[in-house]
């Protein structure tokens, strides 16, 4: 219904009413000199829109990414021009690639000084292009309803994204005649193309000839809030599933049919019988690099059926032989009904094995080991042990994300909040900030290593002023882990730059008056854990690790995912 | 690299001035250079055309073209075969004067090449052409000798030879919308 209303307001305040016309009620930011109009109607609305100050623009956008993942709404981050905007850029990028529906909003110099190389002036326009779902420039205040209506309708529709909108502060002064319509389409844009049922059936058929089909599933069924349809159709079909890192916990760990990782930290079984399988079927995932392996050898001898909602990752890394084009959640409801079921015990037997040969040559060294040095992965357990997989875990990137996303318990979706297209380390403190507000009643839990919690370490300052009851558990192992392995396996040893002398952690948490405690034998550690989790305050909890422990199964970069090593 | 061919691709899309760089950012990313590119109004009001001609494999030209199909102010992309499209390039030489008087060949070069001449000063004269490339060519390298103050080249334009079906494609939307 069109908002008949119109009245006269200025640039800045439509933009807090259309964001309140959107939904929003929660926006991360910075302020500067560019965006100050906008700050100062955002005092106005302070009952009815909160705003977070980050400590560091980029925390911003990690944090309306972590709120996206954990509350499925739209992420919005706030800054002012010039290197406000720039900031920005990380978060975009990690948000476009992992397709995280977030408005950035910007402020500019005066549209009479554009281009002028005015103070703070940068073209992030031009800087964000490649990394936007879409950017617009604003100049004219009568183009913010319409504009904002259309930022939030492109990153939340389809494959969701990052869109950037950039606002002169002339705008942001200027008076329009205020009245806001929801975006209800772009003429030049399909956001989910219409599902063809022949494509169905077609897949369905190959399907039901299968003797050894197996599920790789991504993100897409979190993002498609198709987890129910997606658990229909696996326990109807009987066909063992497995994830990559971004479609965790879309199905619980303990499913029966819930077969691992794949890719290149992911399970033995997985990846072997990738292939061995005779019909992959692809569902909402993108078949990334860390995913393949060397895409030559990768699933030759499969059927590729590749249900996915962006026409562009059709037969773009994999060929798919049978492509269906939709929501999955549309499109495996009509796939349940024509697909039979089937027990494939021999074929999931398989899996048993080869997870009976990852259990011995890896998983109990990790979790139960009989070292003197603590690991990563008892602490996962141990995590587990009090959150019964009823926690939202937010991890950084590099081995402890490897070993978090390995064995951290998941019971309902939307609870692993990672950055895996990306790659981009500091991403969990911020994240976890977001997905804690995202998701206020449950247990948020971030796990980071030392190298990338000193990069957004500062947004302590922010945890610290909201009181956001985020537990941080850092595992120290005074190394950039997964660089240092590498520099192991692949540079005989030459560990370069990878060393850290790192500060007291503890006592940095307890200058922001956050409860903290390290741990450094095991015999400490389930009582910190227990401790950390009963508090219903922000905790941080360091664990010293060991120092060159290995993450392994590994695909090593250009081999085949049935070259998996275990050692 | 024998797979390699020539590509037209043709883009329609609406009128947005951040659209040129998101275009030309999906083949800079891949690090694949344009042969050509041109850009015009198309056929219907306020949608714009981009015809970009690249040597790529076809699996590659297929997910360029997906790529920037998937960019949310591009209505639709297309790539063809020079086979399956009718395509054109235009070009502007500039000569002294002089030549055009003292040397009877030009004249005949210029009958000979279905070229015109645009205008003529004292001291220079202009003559386009439009053809194909190699036509274009040919008359650049027969002009040389004779003292080309000037050239230049448009990038290729070109109409398909399959129908393109926008008007279709607008008309759906607009019906979906008004019955939303």
């Amino acid at each position: 219904m069109k908002n008949k209303e119109t009245s006269s307001i200025s640039g800045a305040e439509a933009v807090i009413r259309s964001l309140l016309e959107e939904g929003v009620d929660l926006i991360y930011g910075y302020p500067g000199g560019a965006i100050m109009p906008i700050y100062d109607e955002l005092y106005k609305y302070s009952d009815s829109l909160s705003h977070i100050l980050t400590r560091h623009e980029q925390g911003a956008t990690h944090a309306a990414q972590g709120y996206a993942r954990t509350s499925g709404k739209v992420g919005v981050a706030m800054a002012t021009s010039g290197p406000g905007a720039t900031n920005l850029v990380t978060g975009i990028a990690d948000a476009q690639i992992d397709s995280t529906p977030m408005v950035c909003i910007t402020g500019q110099v005066a549209s009479h000084l554009l281009g002028s190389d005015a103070f703070q002036e940068t073209d992030i326009i031009g800087i964000s292009t490649p990394v936007t779902k879409w950017n617009y420039q604003i100049t004219k205040a009568s183009e913010i309803p319409v504009i904002m209506a259309k930022a939030f309708y492109i990153a939340r529709s389809g494959r969701p994204g990052p869109v950037l909108i950039d606002i002169t502060k002339d705008a942001q002064f200027e008076l329009l005649d205020y009245t806001y319509e929801k975006c209800k389409g772009v003429r030049s844009y399909a956001p989910i193309p219409t599902l063809d049922t022949a494509q169905v059936e077609a897949a369905a058929e190959i399907i039901n000839k299968a003797q050894k089909p197996m599920i790789i599933w991504g993100q897409g069924v979190i993002l498609g809030e198709a987890e129910e349809e997606f658990k229909t159709f696996v326990e109807t079909s009987g066909i063992p599933a497995t994830w990559t890192i971004l479609g965790l916990s879309a199905l619980p760990t303990k499913h029966p049919l819930n077969f691992g990782m794949v890719g290149m930290h992911g399970n033995y079984g997985p990846n072997v019988l990738t292939n061995q399988c005779d019909v992959l079927i692809a569902i909402g995932m993108r078949f990334d690099d860390r995913v393949t392996g060397n895409l030559e050898t990768y699933a030759k001898q499969a059927k590729v059926v590749h249900i996915e909602i962006d026409p562009a990752e059709i037969s773009k890394n994999v060929k798919a032989d049978f492509p269906v084009l939709g929501n999955c959640k549309e499109s495996l409801s009509q796939l349940t009904v024509l697909v039979k079921h089937k027990a494939y015990n021999q074929w999931k037997q398989r899996f048993t094995d080869h997870m009976k040969i990852e259990i011995e040559e890896v998983i109990k060294g990790d979790t139960l080991p009989t070292k003197e040095g603590l690991t990563m992965g008892e602490v996962i357990i141990g995590i587990n042990k009090y959150t019964k997989g009823d926690a939202v875990i937010v991890s950084d990137v590099g081995q402890h994300q490897m070993i978090a996303c390995r064995y951290a318990e998941f019971v309902q979706s939307k609870s692993n909040v990672t950055s895996g297209g990306l790659g981009t380390m500091g991403f969990a403190l911020p994240a976890a900030i977001g997905a804690k507000m995202g998701a206020p009643d449950r247990e948020v839990l971030a796990v980071i290593g030392d190298g990338g919690y000193q990069m957004t370490i500062q947004e302590l300052g922010t945890i610290f002023q909201n009181k956001t009851a985020v537990k941080i558990v850092v595992l120290n192992n005074d190394y950039l882990g997964m660089v240092r392995q590498w520099q192991q396996l692949f540079f005989d040893k030459r560990y370069a730059s990878t060393e850290m002398t790192n500060p007291d952690f503890v006592t940095i948490a307890k200058g922001y008056h956050i409860d903290a405690q390290r741990v450094t034998k095991r015999e400490e550690l389930d009582q910190a854990i227990k401790t950390m989790i009963a508090s219903d305050q922000p905790y941080f909890l360091e664990v010293c690790v060991e120092k060159e422990a290995n993450v392994f199964p590994m695909i090593p970069t250009g081999a085949s995912v049935s070259d998996i090593r275990l050692k | 690299m024998s797979d390699f061919t020539k590509y037209t691709i043709s883009i329609y899309t609406e009128n947005n001035v951040g659209l040129l760089n998101r275009i030309s950012a999906i083949f800079l990313k891949r690090h694949i250079d344009f042969i050509s590119f041109s850009t015009s109004q198309s056929e219907i009001p306020d949608v714009f055309r981009f015809i970009i001609v690249v040597n790529m494999t076809e699996s590659g030209v297929r997910k360029i073209v997906q790529q920037i199909e998937k960019q949310i102010d591009v209505i639709r992309a297309f790539y063809h075969t020079d086979e399956e499209t009718i395509f054109q390039e235009s070009a502007l030489y500039k000569v002294k004067s002089s030549s055009l008087f003292e040397e009877r060949q030009i004249q005949n070069m210029i009958k000979d090449s279905h070229a015109n001449i645009v205008t003529v000063s004292p001291e220079f004269f202009v003559i386009e052409k439009t053809g194909f490339r190699d036509e274009i060519e040919a008359l650049r390298e027969a002009l040389a000798p004779h003292g080309l103050l000037q050239f230049v080249r448009s990038g290729r334009i070109s109409i398909s030879k399959e129908k393109m079906g926008i008007s279709e494609i607008l008309n759906t939307f607009n019906h979906k919308i008004k019955t939303k």
